[in-house]
């Protein structure tokens, strides 16, 4: 019973085939539906030798890797492939229009295999929770800006995992205003809020918001930054993986 | 001087022979120390320094527009420099366009850029983003022949100057995103046939082969070397640094070393034969090219060469044989590595690989520093990098056991550092540090003998003093600085030149 089912639960996969990514799909410029149906189309009649993905069961049956297939544009190469009969002993019986669906699918795979931002997130949330808290609650010092149920309620509904990770980690800088302190060798300091700043020149808005242009040399004048997000940065150097994991486990319970 | 004197000195340079009245090669010389000998313009005077012209360049730019990430050669009073499928050579007392040869690419490669020409004689050459190399007629731009040598439908894209040694053009592949195998080749500079070809990763009978788990993975190994490298004429050895290995990230279906990705290579120019390797990243999961100058060095009686390496490790090896001299982090927030082997290579910390749920590295994929290229200064003795204190989470998002491509995917963290450090040569240790106000961006150096270091942050161009790293100079560009500055002597003024975007900047004491 338990055998059946999983035997099933394989097969139901490889009926539908292995859709390319909604991005990979997207920046290949291929039609969805058409990708659709043409995975379909693989699993029946090419996965068999091809593999679900195309990747090959062999060297030799990896289109992916398959210099025809990589040469191919818009069917230039692979229809009259197939139009002449594939496998010889056995052709494929794919249609005109049932050919160009699985060349489109396999033209959105390759796209998903070329580009980085193509590929999905797995899963992230392996860390223990509780865990998760006790970093939040003890070392990792967050309770003393954060609150699970004031400014982080909720953030477990609002964000997807790998957004919620990049985000505990490094802040979006909106309402993180840094504000600094200019203090020449000669002369009073000048507060306020940092506008911009680059290797020799730095923007400030002082208490009544005007503008304040400064010039910076090496050393003159000195300069203190306060950044809200800071301790963010620090703790990269003393966090292990394993404290990432504990905290966006906890952050994605708070919903 | 001229070209003739050119074509002898590159004949028979040594690598001490930067010539003073040109700058005939990607790196100047053949070192790669970007060293100008020239101290009309030093220390005490730089600040007077002042624009001599600045042109900016149109062409026939693809989409993107003209971005001069090459070296200028200047030869007989003319700059020759390219951008992306754009050869341009211009007076170099004016900034006036002589002549312009355009070529579009074609193809789904990535528009990168283009490091430069190489010149023989009155010809010259270059590659195209689409795989093509190409000589042009010096004094018109008119081509003499163009050779298709890698296929653009399996994403190879090129970009590299192309080194001239006696009568080999070599150049080189680029590309990482379908599993290709990478190649140095050399072609004839009269005819542009193919004279030998090196693979940087083995075939079956090969040595290296067993730092693979067979020839289908060596196949699709990767290691594309995309960036000039550097030659010793008594030795007759080109060294180059090859790019990461084949999938990108996941390193699951290449168990082993992976030879000869990462590395640090010597080859005969004449055979293409490998003499010695050094490998910087055995078994790379983060994308950390070791194709960064390979700078030769020639100190405490030894024939060196050093390499500050993208993924934070400052190498010194005996450059006859490969041997580790030095091998050291340069990057404070380094965390992947547990330390190095008996040859000096480092050894990957496996918890550091990319996992589904992430995992904390620093340096990130662009790493503690990058394709700009370095310099040394063998009157400081100090070997000048642009580095970034950075971090980021890996994530492999292909849990096939055979992943294909770019199996990874990154997300940059912030409170990022950068900073411009001279590194003792010796040891690798800083002997001092600029650390610049904000982050991101490493940029090409230039040391010259007027105890100067140019070199470029945000969009100001900037002269730093070269034994302490103090700023002496600085000037607001229209862009930040693209390009490694060059130095060269002409009508008895001495010119410091910065590519910025689609602008070449010329500066002197007028």
């Amino acid at each position: 019973m338990v055998k059946s089912a999983l035997l099933f639960a394989i097969l139901a996969v490889s009926a539908r085939g292995q859709q390319p990514s909604p991005a990979a799909i997207a920046g290949s410029g291929e039609d969805e539906a058409a990708v659709v149906r043409g995975g379909e189309a693989f699993a029946a009649q090419c996965a068999s030798c091809h593999g679900s993905a195309a990747r090959g069961l062999t060297p030799q049956t990896d289109l992916m890797r398959s210099a025809l297939v990589r040469a191919d544009t818009r069917g230039d190469r692979i229809g009259p492939f197939l139009r002449a009969g594939h496998p010889p002993t056995k052709p494929a019986t794919l249609n005109e229009t049932r050919a160009a669906d699985v060349i489109a699918w396999l033209h959105a795979h390759l796209y998903g295999v070329a580009h980085a931002g193509a590929s999905e997130f797995l899963n992230l949330l392996t860390g223990d929770p509780q865990k998760g808290r006790e970093f939040f609650e003890g070392k990792g010092g967050c309770a003393a800006c954060h609150s699970a149920t004031g400014d982080l309620a909720g953030v477990g509904e609002k964000y997807d995992p790998p957004v919620l990770q990049s985000l505990w980690l490094n802040p979006r800088r909106r309402r993180a205003v840094r504000t600094v302190t200019v203090t020449p060798q000669s002369g009073p300091s000048r507060s306020g809020t940092l506008e911009r700043i680059d290797e020799y020149n730095l923007v400030l808005r002082d208490g009544d918001g005007a503008y304040r242009s400064i010039a910076l040399e090496d050393d003159e004048p000195r300069v203190e930054i306060h950044d809200p997000l800071q301790p963010h940065f620090d703790l990269y150097r003393r966090l292990t993986d394993a404290q990432i994991h504990d905290m966006t486990a906890y952050l994605a319970t708070l919903k | 001087m001229n070209r003739l004197l050119i074509a002898a000195l590159l004949f028979s340079c040594h690598a001490a022979a930067q010539p003073a009245d040109s700058w005939p090669t990607y790196n100047g010389d053949y070192s790669g120390r970007r060293y100008s000998p020239l101290t009309l313009l030093n220390a005490t005077n730089v600040r007077h320094l002042s624009p001599a012209w600045a042109t900016r360049f149109v062409g026939g730019a693809p989409a993107g527009g003209v971005r001069i990430s090459g070296t200028p050669l200047m030869v007989d009073g003319v700059l020759y420099f390219t951008s992306l499928d754009n050869v341009w050579a211009v007076d170099a007392r004016s900034g006036r366009e002589i002549w312009h040869f355009y070529r579009e690419s074609k193809g789904d490669m990535p528009r990168t850029g283009n490091r430069g020409v190489g010149m023989y004689r009155n010809w010259l050459y270059f590659v195209t983003l689409d795989n093509c190399l190409i000589s042009l007629d010096a004094a018109t731009g008119k081509q003499r022949w163009i050779v298709p040598f890698a296929d653009p439908k399996q994403l190879y894209f090129s970009t590299v100057a192309p080194v001239v040694i006696r009568n080999h053009v070599l150049i080189a592949t680029g590309g990482d995103s379908f599993d290709i195998p990478g190649y140095v080749e050399s072609h004839d500079p009269e005819t542009g046939a193919l004279q030998w070809k090196w693979r940087t990763t083995p075939a079956s009978d090969e040595p290296g082969i067993e730092t693979w788990p067979g020839e289908y993975a060596a196949n699709a190994g990767g290691g594309n070397p995309w960036i000039s490298g550097t030659y010793d004429p008594d030795l007759n050895l080109y060294f180059v640094g090859t790019g990461n290995p084949d999938p990108v990230g996941a390193g699951q279906s290449r168990q082993g070393a992976n030879l000869w990705t990462c590395s640090i290579v010597a080859l005969n120019p004449d055979t293409g034969k490998l003499v010695w390797h050094f490998q910087a990243s055995p078994h790379d999961t983060h994308d950390w090219d070791a194709v960064e100058t390979p700078v030769l060095i020639d100190g405490q009686g030894r024939k060196l060469l050093a390499q500050a390496s993208r993924n934070g490790y400052y190498f010194l090896l005996d450059r006859t044989n490969g041997k580790s001299v030095v091998s050291v982090p340069y990057l404070s927030t380094l965390n992947w590595s547990l330390g190095t082997d008996g040859k000096g290579q480092p050894i990957p910390n496996p918890a550091k690989e990319p996992a589904p749920d992430g995992t904390l590295v620093s340096p990130p994929t662009s790493g503690a520093t990058n394709w700009p290229p370095p310099a040394f200064s063998p009157r400081t003795g100090l070997f000048y990098v642009a580095t970034n204190e950075a971090w980021s989470l890996f994530y492999r998002t292909d849990p096939d056991p055979h992943p294909q491509g770019f199996a990874i995917r990154e997300a940059a963290l912030g409170g990022a550092r950068a900073a411009l450090l001279a590194l003792d040569y010796r040891t690798g240790k800083p002997a001092w540090r600029h650390e610049w106000r904000t982050p991101a961006g490493v940029a090409g150096i230039l040391a010259t003998a007027g105890n100067l270091v140019f070199t470029g942050k945000g969009s100001y161009f900037v002269a730093l003093d070269a034994a302490t790293g103090r700023t002496l100079w600085h000037t607001g560009l229209t862009n930040p600085l693209t390009n490694g500055p060059v130095s060269y002597l002409l009508d008895g003024k001495q010119y410091v030149v910065a590519g910025a975007g689609d602008t070449l900047f010329t500066f002197a004491l007028n």
